[in-house]
């Protein structure tokens, strides 16, 4: 006769004790993003730190809603969303001695240099993934240049704006000509000089173009060899059949890349604080020191207190809201415009 | 029955360079081959900048001496930094890959499916395209200025914080991936002979997967050890060695090569400039060594 | 064996195609006459599909292709040096095993070709005949607009057909363009086939002996030989005649046991 063994209690506890132990490592990441929209949210509306949560602390923020008070709300401190509203994104000024803050400036940095850098950046990475799925080198040389792409995207990024810094003086003498021949358009409208825009535009692609090369060189491979040959048995030349067949069937995986690629040039910080210049001041030029939102926060959050802190978190907050909309938009086209094959 | 004029029938098999389609074909090879050209450039540019220019800065004193004060040139060295990358590293590392992995197991053995499956896995692609320079914001407002570790501020330690949650959604996914590669006999033959699911994963799929998983997390901490943005409100910077003694080694201030590179490399004192310079020397070698490595524990696990 | 056919539109001459160093068929004469349907058959992994695709040099997309003999079309070299690869598959459409319509609309799916080929004239017109052609056109005329790869697996082969017939080939090369139809789409394309050899030399590759019977004029029949030295099989030319000849009087015993389906 067979008598049935139970497993022993002993092991059980450990499998469940396992079991839940990864359920709560995993929920650490959800907490994680969780606690960082919610920390930087806090000191975006609250100056002070984040123990005066804490309803016992004597700075608390509770001290104004608790029972037990009724004298007036004079402990709390509030910050930068209550201060400046809406109204932050279309302030220009950067004044700490008026302590009067807007972020339009470093908004309008942070968006130009990433369309800048996407305009250069698209082309130059499709172009260059076409490039490594087309037959034109041998295969091995393909994956050694693929490889390429790879590593430069291992560079950090501090790396590449202390390198951006020395080359600077070759760019301006390149940028100088375009000012004193098309200086007549506002985006050339300044003498170049010094760490610009327009720099941290070009610094930008360098970071973007392996990400963008390596998402379009993949999902160009995924292209069903079969589509090609069909391409090819009615007549299309090469490009043809890239433009008109392999690029559309590619098409989710290459925007997906790019908007991946968007979410990172919005949110660079290293590489554009060391060549944009840091300057607070609007200017319509490429060629004038300019700030992103990253840049802002990199340069000036080591000096800043008090409702300066509070208005780079609310500027943390928007770019944190921007690369996340970017992120999220980048998921759904890529599952919308997937196409199925089987 | 149809209107269609065929042109084709007049015209011969040979190929005609002046046909407006070769053209154009001849014009897009030469751009495509263009554009690659200008992607590579700047590696290679990159590269030997680093080289030309950090190469000549490494004497044995860059290991074992400190940074000089502004204004002086002596003595050439940034061992502290060096210690300090390893230092904050190590406990990024310390902190991401038991909390990764985990989450990777979670993903890909426990729930593959169901709403938390569903809401974790969002979670890690937020956190991955969150920009670097809001995870140190958040560590700092987290630790550094609640000073939570032991009534400290900056630190290795909260540095170390910040690069966590920077490596955290690349271990969960590389640990999601590598698992899903794992043929499902393996499990099932696991389980099959009475195996817990505890053993069946920590002793069979694992093991099974380790090739990519390492993979990723070597490439993972070699990503990390460049980060600088979620270092500079964290672990700050420091010109001293790292204080043992005082029991603060990581609970103190502490400099790292990359916020060397950016600290120094916007000095106008050029032997801190050179500085900056070794310090990108030894952290773009350490990286590529460490692309290399992974390639080849990639081609060793294929084979 | 060679079977003198007065002016073939494809004409091979000794042709032996190579994977590397791995020779896939060699030695193949045969002539494709003109206005005629000719079926290849054979075993599986014999050649048939390596020599229809180089009679429209669509072999040129594999790296490791090679091939030594002539291939002439209408008497010019296939392969000279001077020869642009394009313009041969103008002239030498082809319709794979597998459907696949390009991620477009039908109708754009049938007109695009047309276009880059410089085909002037009534578009709508065109895609109708097309459709109407490969029998699909009931099926699709409402829904011209939408993606071809929202038909079902019959009715996107059917489209194929229609895109290749559309730029108006003087050949067309189908790879057994039935495999994955069910019966009755199979009759409608094999109706088609008939219709179309009015106008156009059409070669196929058919597993299917019943509609090799049924559809074709000449059949060549291909087999595979262990050969020393060699790393596989190596295909040949076994027997190319006429399909009544082929079915019913067969040379060799291997055609004999093939089309009657005792093949070893
Ligand atoms: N792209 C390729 N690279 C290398 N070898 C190939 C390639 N295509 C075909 N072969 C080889 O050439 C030989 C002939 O293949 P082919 O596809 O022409 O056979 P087939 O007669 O069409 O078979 P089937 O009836 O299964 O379609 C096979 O041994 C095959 O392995
Ligand atoms: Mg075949």
């Amino acid at each position: 006769m067979f008598t049935h063994k139970k497993r022993p209690w002993a092991e059980k506890l450990v499998d469940r004790a396992f079991i839940r132990m990864t359920a709560i490592l995993a929920s650490v990441v959800s907490l994680t993003v969780f606690g960082i929209f919610f920390t930087v949210g806090f000191q975006a509306v609250f100056q002070g730190d984040l123990s005066s949560l804490l309803p016992w602390n004597p700075d608390s923020i509770w001290q104004g809603i608790a029972p037990w008070n009724d004298e007036e709300t004079f402990g709390v401190r509030w910050g930068a969303i209550p201060h400046f509203g809406l109204g932050f994104l279309a302030n220009s000024s950067w004044n700490p001695v008026r302590s009067d803050y807007g972020a339009l400036t470093p908004i309008y940095g942070t968006l130009m240099t990433s369309a800048l850098a996407l305009l250069l950046a698209v082309p130059l990475g499709v172009g260059t993934a076409i490039f490594l799925t087309e037959d034109f080198l041998p295969q091995k040389l393909r994956t050694t240049i693929g490889f390429m792409v790879e590593l430069l995207a291992a560079i950090p990024s501090v790396v590449l704006g202390l390198w951006a810094m020395a080359m600077l003086n070759g760019f301006l003498t390149v940028f100088t000509p375009l000012h004193t021949h098309l200086g007549w358009l506002p985006f050339f409208g300044t003498e170049p000089g010094g760490p610009n825009l327009a720099m941290a535009s070009l610094i930008l692609v360098v970071m973007l173009l392996p990400i963008i090369t390596a998402v379009s060189r993949d999902s160009l491979n995924q292209v069903p060899i079969e589509l090609r040959q069909g391409a090819y048995a009615i007549g299309a030349t090469r490009w043809t059949s890239i433009f008109q067949v392999l690029i559309p069937a590619a098409i989710s995986g290459i925007v997906g890349g790019t908007m991946l690629a968007l979410g990172r040039a919005l949110g660079e910080t290293m590489a554009v604080t060391m060549i944009i210049g840091n300057s607070t001041n609007l200017s319509a030029s490429w060629f004038s020191p300019s700030s992103t939102i990253a840049s802002l926060l990199a340069n000036q959050f080591g000096e800043a207190d008090d409702i300066q802190v509070s208005a780079l978190y609310y500027a943390a907050l928007l770019l944190m809201i921007l690369t996340f909309l970017v992120n999220i938009c980048a998921q759904v086209i890529v599952k919308r415009l997937a196409l199925k094959y089987d | 029955m149809t209107t269609i004029q065929h042109p084709l029938t007049t015209s011969g098999l040979n190929y005609n360079p002046y046909a407006p389609r070769n053209v154009w074909n001849r014009a897009m090879n030469l751009l495509a081959a263009l554009f690659s050209i200008l992607v590579v450039l700047p590696l290679i540019t990159v590269i030997l900048y680093v080289l030309y220019k950090g190469g000549g800065a490494i004497t044995p004193a860059i290991f074992t001496e400190l940074p000089p004060a502004p204004g002086l040139s002596e003595p050439m060295g940034m061992g502290n930094a060096i210690i300090g990358t390893a230092m904050v590293t190590g406990v990024a590392a310390l902190v991401a890959i038991p909390v990764g992995v985990g989450g990777g197991i979670y993903l890909a053995e426990v729930a593959k499916k169901g709403w938390f499956a569903q809401f974790i896995r969002f979670g890690v692609n937020v956190l991955a395209g969150v920009p670097s320079i809001i995870c140190g914001l958040f560590i700092y407002a987290l630790v550094v200025n609640t000073r939570i570790l032991w009534g400290e501020s900056f630190s290795a330690m909260a540095g170390g914080l910040a690069l966590a949650v920077l490596m955290l959604p690349t271990i969960v996914k590389t640990t999601d991936e590598g698992l899903k590669l794992v043929s499902q006999e393996l499990r099932i033959g696991s389980l099959g002979i009475g195996a817990s699911r505890f053993v069946t994963i920590t002793r069979v799929v694992l093991p099974a997967a380790i090739s990519p998983i390492a993979t990723g997390v070597v490439l993972g901490i070699a990503r990390a050890a460049g980060e600088t943005a979620p270092l500079i409100f964290t672990a700050l910077f420091s010109p001293f060695w790292p204080d043992w003694s005082s029991g603060l080694g990581l609970l103190a201030p502490t400099a790292t090569m990359s916020v060397q590179i950016y600290n120094f490399g916007i000095m106008p004192f050029a032997p801190q400039v050179q500085l900056a310079w070794a310090a990108s020397f030894i952290l773009v070698v350490m990286i590529l060594m460490a692309n290399l490595l992974s390639r080849w524990l990639a081609r060793l696990s294929a084979s | 064996m060679t079977l003198s056919i007065a002016d073939p539109v494809i004409s091979c001459t000794n042709v032996t195609i190579s994977y590397g160093t791995f020779a896939a068929v060699r030695n193949v004469f045969l002539d494709i006459p003109k206005h005629k349907v000719t079926a290849f058959i054979g075993p599986s992994g014999c050649g048939k599909s390596t020599v229809l695709r180089c009679f429209n040099r669509m072999n040129d997309l594999i790296d490791s292709f090679s091939m030594k003999g002539k291939v002439l079309f209408h008497g010019q070299d296939l392969y000279g040096p001077r020869v642009d690869p394009v313009e041969v598959r103008r002239r030498i459409g082809m319709v794979f095993q597998k459907p696949n319509p390009f991620p477009k609309t039908i109708y754009e799916n049938i007109a695009f070709g047309a276009r880059i080929n410089g085909l002037q004239g009534n578009m709508d017109e065109l895609v109708e005949t097309s459709l109407r052609r490969a029998a699909v056109w009931d099926e699709c005329k409402d829904k011209l607009q939408e993606s071809g790869l929202s038909l079902s697996g019959g009715q996107q082969q059917r489209l194929c057909i229609a895109r290749a017939i559309a730029v108006e080939p003087e050949v067309i090369l189908m790879d057994e363009p039935c495999s994955a139809l069910d019966p009755i789409s199979t009759l409608k394309v094999e109706e088609t086939l008939h219709a179309l050899k009015q106008n156009f030399t059409i070669v196929i590759v058919t597993h299917n002996m019943q509609q090799a019977v049924r559809v074709s004029d000449m059949t060549a029949f291909y087999n595979a030989v262990e050969v020393e030295g060699s790393d596989g099989k190596v295909g040949y030319l076994a027997e190319y005649n006429e399909t009544k000849e082929i079915f019913n009087n067969p040379k060799s015993k291997d055609t004999r046991e093939y089309v009657t389906g005792r093949f070893g």
